[in-house]
């Protein structure tokens, strides 16, 4: 047989075999992770981080740092002014260079919520945004924890639910009990609702989320743009030196 | 057996393209490197302008402030001593600091008295030999380093001297004057320190 | 202008003669095989690679802190506040899994045409000398950011070490200078990686490449050009299918470089994580002595060998022989040259069975990646349903172990006792015209 024929008999079956590794391994993931709901953050989408960055300053730094991010890169990447940030952002007095630290006293925190509350730099880029999208929707009203609330995402969290007049009151519907196991949530319902409907505070979250997945890696604005024209140049680079090479080696027998 | 002949021309160009587009590549590709030596983002915000309340420095006191983290001097002169600036003028070296001083300050400092108000001298404590900081010596009555001593900063590294406006006298080591950075009255008793007046306004 | 360049030229050539001989003994006068085809790009990428770690490398310890308290927040540092520093981290993390792709590549061509055969032995010795360095590099770097999973992945394998008997508590205590991985750990993990293994990595590079260029090539057809017959079109004396290396495979090399670093920029700037393989989730949280990760597994490139050491269960009270069956996985590859008694090198004139033998081998290669990344804990339960786990997990990767080691020992047997059927080798390499 030709050499083509003997190269294609000699890979076909690692190749094929790895191909179906990858994609066993993809499927899995997939439905591994198909428990948590898609988060459909676009950190492209400007307008989006603009609305997260406002609630996060609203509602969350009052506990949790972002303290590997300035504000002004924030300003820079988000297309907003120095005073904006500075007047509608910062609540925590710090200069415009400065990172965003919460006020928030560390070991009172842990004396009053058992745990001090993390600093969020890199939350999405450790638990994935599809993790802290579903976090912040899944939170309800728990009157056996000391904060009266919980969360089926990450069972008996410490944190208490700060969005509750956006999204409203949730509640836990339990699967009937099992002898001798613990009470399981089966679903969670809207008992009264909050200032946003619940698609309104879908959205708020998924902003809340993108915000947090620039907050985990802002570089991630630029690569992308710089990643075509560095691709396009190699593809043309590649391209001259496949010339060059086709010409010297008609040397070749 | 396909053609023997070399089209040695075709060979050349081909070199030379690939090796002049693999070389904007490379230069390119160096660009990132030599931009990482750029001061980040937190040098940048470690290096940003310092406000400083003037209310609480009185008369004759000097406030040392860290800026860059270059000591500057903020001096609040008494009438006295800037009544002694045009007395030294013969003995220093460029009394105007339009000569060899001419880079040490902004236009809006290039004066007697080296300030934006004259009462207050905003100055960086670095002499200008070799770098030690000066100390303050406003007292005005004859010192061992000077028995004319109108009042002024003093090194005690090599013995430069300096008077009450930063200006360097003749005959020490020092060649310039003190070098009064980039800087602008907030209102009447505040200034920020790193941005000139005209930034600011 | 050229005339300057010729002045200096011969003005360096009176002093050091030598040095244009060495020009031309490796580049435009070494005579490689004219049959090199696509498995033979990856020793010059490996190259590549190697100095793009260091250049990369050396600009990341501008900016890094090696101590426990600053390294975490100093990485953060270099991927938000120094300039561009997101792309130079970027450009070394993905190089070093890169650097294990072309790598294992490069090894397995050796096995393929027969490299290792005489009298090529020592180029195949320094080659995996160089492995073994490079493992140990990439785990010290991999340590370096003091992550989580840098943190409990050091804890993990150095107390791989506790296992040997009599001195295995001292040993790990000595190799982490403390009682558990710490900032002594880290400082003198630091130097190691930045300084002392890479010029042990250079110097064996030079070595590995110096032996080789001793003896020449091998090539697809494991044909040797050298007992062939001599004169080609550039020199009377040399071996007729061997043409010189500068300029024809400086440049069939260069398009390999070109489409290489078109697959590296795509990972660099639009999947650096490459979905958490590259960069794992949980070395993006600090590392914590208190709370290890759901799931310890090492980076990609060392699942296969951590897997075996999982699946030899302990004997006689010590867990030391799944440590020894590790090190042996990697030791029998620097047996090769005497394991293998055959006389064909390359697999295209091999016997059928040294062609399924290898087959098998590089299925149990991604089998055992795939059990030491967890993969397989995963999908059991999704495939099978509600069984026990552990058990037909160590069942698998013990039997893909087997087979693993069982093809050097079917390789040693098929050639000691001539049962492999080689087909005739021809005379000169078959080109690809």
């Amino acid at each position: 047989m030709t050499k083509r024929q003997l190269l294609m008999k000699r890979y076909i079956f690692p190749v094929a075999l790895a191909f179906s590794l990858i994609v066993g391994s993809v499927s899995v993931h997939a439905s591994e992770e198909g428990g948590l709901p898609h988060a459909g953050t676009n950190v492209q989408d400007q307008a989006s981080l603009q609305r997260g960055a406002k609630l996060f300053f609203n509602y969350c730094v009052g506990c949790h740092s972002l303290k590997y991010m300035r504000y002004e890169r924030i300003a820079s990447d988000l297309g907003l002014t120095e005073q904006d940030v500075m007047q509608n952002l910062n609540f925590t007095g710090a200069k415009f260079g400065e990172t965003v630290v919460s006020h928030m006293p560390e070991e009172s925190a842990a004396k009053w919520f058992g745990k001090a509350p993390p600093d969020l730099s890199l939350e999405v880029r450790a638990k994935g945004a599809d993790w802290v999208y579903a976090y912040l929707n899944s939170f309800y009203l728990d009157p056996s924890r000391p904060v009266g609330w919980n969360n089926t995402v990450f069972p008996n969290a410490s944190m208490p639910f700060p969005l509750w007049e956006l999204q409203g009151l949730q509640t836990a519907e339990m699967k009937p009990a099992k002898a001798g196991e613990d009470p399981a949530v089966e679903k969670l319902v809207l008992s009264q609702p909050g200032k946003l409907t619940p698609v309104q505070f879908q959205q708020a979250t998924r902003d809340l989320t993108a915000f947090l997945e620039y907050a985990s890696e802002p570089a991630a604005l630029q690569r992308h743009h710089y990643g075509i024209w560095v691709l396009l140049f190699l593809a043309f680079f590649t391209f001259l030196a496949a010339m060059l090479k086709k010409e010297y080696w008609k040397d070749v027998h | 057996m396909a053609n023997e002949v070399v089209d040695h021309g075709r060979r050349r160009f081909l070199t030379a393209t690939t090796a002049v587009v693999g070389g904007i590549g490379i230069v390119s590709a160096a660009v990132p490197f030599i931009k990482s030596w750029e001061p980040s983002a937190r040098a940048k915000a470690a290096g940003a302008p310092v406000t400083q309340s003037l209310a609480k420095i009185e008369a004759g006191q000097m406030l040392t402030v860290s800026w860059r983290s270059l000591p500057v001097f903020v001096l609040n002169r008494t009438k006295a001593q800037l009544a002694t600036l045009p007395q030294v003028d013969s003995r220093l070296v460029d009394p105007k600091s339009d000569g060899a001083s001419a880079d040490q300050q902004p236009k809006y400092a290039q004066n007697e008295a080296r300030s934006i108000k004259p009462e207050w001298l905003v100055v960086i404590g670095i002499c200008t030999h070799l770098g030690c900081v000066p100390d303050f010596v406003p007292e005005i009555k004859p010192e061992p380093f000077d028995p004319e001593w109108k009042g002024g900063f003093y090194c005690p590294c090599h013995k430069s001297r300096y008077d009450l406006a930063g200006r360097v006298y003749a005959g020490v080591p020092a060649p310039k004057n003190l070098p009064v950075p980039p800087y602008h009255f907030i209102d009447d008793s505040t200034i920020q320190i790193g941005v000139d007046p005209k930034e600011a306004g | 202008m050229a005339n300057v360049f010729t002045s200096i030229g011969d003005w360096v050539n009176e002093r050091a003669p030598g040095m244009m001989p060495m020009y031309r003994a490796h580049m435009t006068e070494y005579y490689a095989p004219k049959n090199f085809n696509l498995w033979y790009y990856f020793g010059s990428l490996a190259l590549l690679v190697l100095v793009n770690q260091i250049v990369t490398g050396i600009f990341l310890t501008m900016n890094y802190n090696p101590s426990a308290a600053g390294a975490f927040a100093s990485v953060e540092y270099i991927m938000r506040d120094v300039e561009w520093g997101w792309l130079i981290r970027y450009m070394h993390s993905t190089g070093a899994s890169l650097f294990f792709v072309v790598v294992f590549l490069h090894m397995f061509r050796g096995i393929m045409y027969g490299s290792y055969k005489k009298p090529r032995e020592l180029v195949w010795l320094l080659g995996m000398l160089i492995f073994l360095v490079l493992m140990a590099e990439a785990f010290m770097g991999y340590v370096l950011p003091w992550g989580n999973m840098s943190f409990w992945g050091a804890k993990v394998i150095i107390s791989l070490f506790g296992t040997i008997p009599y001195i295995g508590g001292d040993l790990v205590e000595w190799i982490m200078g403390d009682f558990l991985p710490a900032d002594a750990t880290l400082n003198r993990f630091f130097a190691l990686h930045v300084i002392a293994l890479p010029i042990v990595l250079l110097l064996l590079v030079v070595l590995h490449i110096a032996a080789l260029h001793e003896v020449g090539s091998n090539n697809p057809d494991g044909v040797e050009i050298k007992k062939g017959p001599k004169g080609n079109r550039w020199d009377a004396l040399k071996p007729t299918d061997g043409i010189p290396f500068h300029p024809y495979y400086t440049v069939k090399d260069l398009v390999g470089v070109g489409f290489f670093l078109l697959i590296a920029a795509f990972i660099i700037f639009f999947a650096p994580t490459f979905g958490g393989w590259f960069l794992e989730h949980d070395n993006f949280i600090p590392a914590n002595n208190l709370a290890t990760p759901s799931h310890i597994k090492p980076v990609w490139y060392f699942t296969p060998f951590y897997a075996i050491v999982r699946m030899i269960p302990s004997f006689l009270g010590s867990a030391v022989w799944g440590v020894i069956a590790m090190f042996g996985s990697i030791g029998v590859l620097f047996a090769m040259p005497w394991l293998d008694r055959g006389k064909v090198k390359s697999i295209r004139y091999r016997g059928t069975g040294f062609k399924v033998a290898l087959g098998l081998f590089v299925l149990s290669f991604f089998m055992l990646g795939a059990v030491g990344a967890g993969i397989t804990a995963e999908v059991i339960p999704v495939w099978f349903g509600d069984i026990d786990v552990t058990f037909w997990e160590n069942l698998f990767g013990r039997v893909m172990t087997a087979i693993y080691f069982g093809f050097f020992a079917f390789l040693w047997a098929y050639t000691y006792f001539g049962w492999e059927k080689t087909k005739p080798v021809p005379e000169r390499v078959t080109t690809h015209d």
